[in-house]
């Protein structure tokens, strides 16, 4: 999984918020229009478009995009290894 | 000995609970033993059924494993059940999506399990005259959807809406048989069911602060309202949706 796709992707959640924003080290929570709209968008997202289901808690405990991004993409490599 | 004057006795009635494995079904199935009535519980998990009879009180209490989303198996219990008196739907499913994300299928699975099974195990019940004359249908919906909302609840919200709608129409045509239809709308109950992955404990704590009486309801506190309506102290009640919120709804 490419970061620039998950960084698209989070940054489609918002709609006042210019996309271009948008950085690997953006701290979300700093973002105006952060919400718990937005984070329950979030973890639809990553559902949908990745199959990682992520946690209010993760949520609550990452920072920046990227830390969402280290997330998911280590719950696909385990599902990967899962076969 | 005298016996207490007690119209919110069960004494003599015999109950069918869907949804007894935990929360708010199971606590209205030991509840209701304990005000006397024989108690029929369903659910779909065997070992959380047994744990459920096992705090039964009393005897000749039953209990069906059945997964009522199946129409054979619903069938099947509406044959090996015996003449009731009253019927309480508490099975019923949590699914967190903000509205852009709904689909076909989650919204499926939650209007299958919230509104078509608990409406068409009625309807079999009824077709099958197992429901004696003077029954009590109890089903139960909720303050989201029938007068409040959440976001990210709109697919459950819908579901409870469509169970406070249509026990208005059930009422009205079960009174001819004098079978009363209500619905309890609760607010949030401390059950498995408010614990939604989406949501952080900090918003549960949070969520709290805003019910005047500050805490979530408990279990018992539904099934003592599920009591009321099943019991001949509510008999000339039909076709109401009461709220039990703690005064959420007031602010």
């Amino acid at each position: 999984m490419e970061i620039k796709q998950f960084i698209a992707d989070f940054a489609a959640q918002f709609d006042d918020t210019d996309p271009e924003e948008f950085k690997a080290e953006t701290k979300f929570r700093e973002i105006e229009e952060w919400s718990s709209l937005i984070a329950l968008s979030v973890i639809a997202m990553t559902d949908e478009e990745y199959s990682v289901v992520l946690k209010g808690e993760d949520i609550r405990n990452a920072q920046t995009v990227q830390d969402l991004y280290l997330i998911v993409n280590s719950r696909i490599q385990i599902d990967k290894l899962n076969g | 000995m005298t016996t207490l004057y007690n119209p919110f006795s069960l004494i003599g009635k015999t109950i069918l609970i869907t949804g007894a494995t935990s929360g708010i079904g199971r606590a209205t199935a030991i509840e209701c033993s304990k005000m006397g009535a024989r108690v029929i519980i369903t659910g779909r998990k065997e070992k959380s059924l047994d744990d459920t009879f096992k705090h039964l009180k009393g005897h000749s209490h039953l209990k069906y494993i059945a997964d009522l989303n199946q129409d054979e198996e619903v069938v099947e219990l509406c044959m090996n059940l015996p003449e009731i008196n009253g019927l309480v739907h508490s099975a019923g499913i949590v699914k967190t999506l903000p509205f852009k994300f709904i689909n076909r299928t989650d919204l499926n699975t939650i209007f299958n399990l919230n509104f078509m099974v608990p409406v068409l195990l009625s309807q079999k019940l009824i077709k099958a005259k197992k429901l004696k004359k003077e029954s009590s249908i109890v089903f139960l919906s909720s303050i989201e959807g029938p007068i409040i909302a959440h976001i990210g609840n709109s697919m459950y919200s819908a579901s409870k809406g469509a169970i406070s709608s249509i026990i208005k129409s059930m009422a009205l045509e079960l009174a001819t048989k004098r079978i009363r239809v209500n619905s309890i709308l609760p607010g949030m109950i401390e059950t498995p069911l408010i614990e939604s992955e989406a949501i952080t404990k900090e918003q549960l704590e949070e969520e709290m602060q805003k019910y005047p009486l500050k805490r979530y309801g408990k279990p018992e506190e539904i099934a003592h309202a599920v009591i009321y309506l099943l019991s001949d102290a509510s008999s000339w009640i039909t076709g109401t949706n009461l709220v039990i919120d703690g005064g959420f709804t007031l602010t």
